[in-house]
């Protein structure tokens, strides 16, 4: 028996690694700790002429919501734009943009060039709001249901098969 | 002289390792007018994670996210936060992750316990490994006692013939 004691250790190490090697985990992931739980209060700097939004704005939808940080300055967020503008139109998602440390009239700038896939958006020009959600960077996008809980956190930009095999059926589950 | 180059060089090191290490500031940090308050909110930010550079504090950091979280220390002191409430505010915000050393809790028991749970069950293996080592060798039968007396005596009688020989 004890002479298979490093052979199983061997074994069982081969599966853990291979376990943690599986597709989509991300090891320079920062978890949210909202997830699970209500979202916190916000109040958002009038950048695009919308009356004030705040977490109340949210918590007054009926539906599931996507709440996305974003900034002119961000390359990541370029990136997911399509997918971002695909979920506002094609799948008809309202999306509540915040713009992350960024100046209005650069927001408002980088909306015009690609696109304003948000049902409304406003500005978190010192980076508090980001703060009160933990974010720690850009893009990164919250699932928030018809209750005003977070139920799913995504970290970086929304690309490559992400749509389809995270975002998606999320929102899916959700509306069931 | 080339002892005597080597050691003034090596004192001037250690004179500017002692005095060139000064309590450094970040470029853009506006320091607490009470250096007291200062002090504590310096010595909290050696404790605070900078999330982004994951293995640094936000005292070593120049992040964006470091520079904002100074500030976010700087203004809880400074509003007579203690650095336990300042902590925990964080804390809510970020999770455990955010503070360089997490506490211990149902959530980070499997952490803190981690080293013992590994190195216990390799006692055990030495210890049992140390039982079985001592069980004495077997004593030889007269058999082979006498077997190796006249082994040795043989090997003594050729050792005398070599000595003579010499």
């Amino acid at each position: 028996m004890q002479r298979f004691f490093p052979l199983l250790i061997v074994i069982f190490l081969v599966i853990l690694f291979a376990y943690m090697l599986r597709d989509g985990r991300n090891p320079s992931e920062i978890k949210n700790i909202h997830v699970g739980e209500a979202i916190p209060q916000f109040s958002l700097t009038d950048i695009s002429n919308t009356r004030e939004i705040s977490d109340q704005t949210i918590l007054n939808e009926k539906t599931p919501i996507l709440v996305n940080f974003f900034a002119s300055w961000c390359v990541p967020c370029r990136a997911e734009h399509d997918n971002l503008m695909a979920l506002a139109n094609t799948h008809n998602i309202r999306i509540l943009g915040i713009a992350y440390k960024d100046q209005p009239e650069d927001s408002r700038a980088f909306l015009e060039e690609l696109g304003n896939p948000f049902y409304k958006y406003g500005g978190d020009i010192n980076g508090s709001v980001g703060f009160e959600w933990g974010v720690t960077g850009v893009p990164e996008t919250f699932l928030i249901d018809s209750n005003g809980r977070v139920q799913y956190h995504h970290y970086g930009p929304i690309v490559g098969d992400a749509l389809h095999t995270k975002i998606l059926p999320q929102l899916k589950n959700l509306s069931q | 002289m080339n002892k005597l180059k080597l050691l003034t060089v090596s004192a001037l090191f250690t004179i500017i390792l002692i005095i060139g290490n000064p309590v450094k500031l970040h470029a853009n940090d506006e320091p607490l007018s009470d250096p007291q308050k200062e002090q504590i909110a310096r010595n909290l930010m050696k404790e605070i994670r900078c999330l982004v550079c994951q293995n640094q504090s936000i005292e070593d950091s120049n992040a964006d996210l470091a520079k904002d979280l100074r500030r976010i220390v700087r203004e809880q002191i400074n509003n007579n936060r203690s650095p336990e409430q300042t902590k925990a505010y964080l804390v809510a915000r970020y999770g455990d992750w955010v503070l360089l050393k997490p506490p211990v809790n149902t959530g980070t028991f499997l952490l803190w316990a981690s080293p013992f749970i590994i190195i216990l069950p390799g006692f055990w293996l030495l210890f049992r490994r140390s039982q079985s080592a001592t069980s004495a060798p077997q004593e030889l039968t007269s058999a082979e006692k006498e077997q190796l007396n006249t082994i040795i005596k043989a090997d003594a009688e050729i050792d005398d013939e070599q000595e003579t020989r010499r």
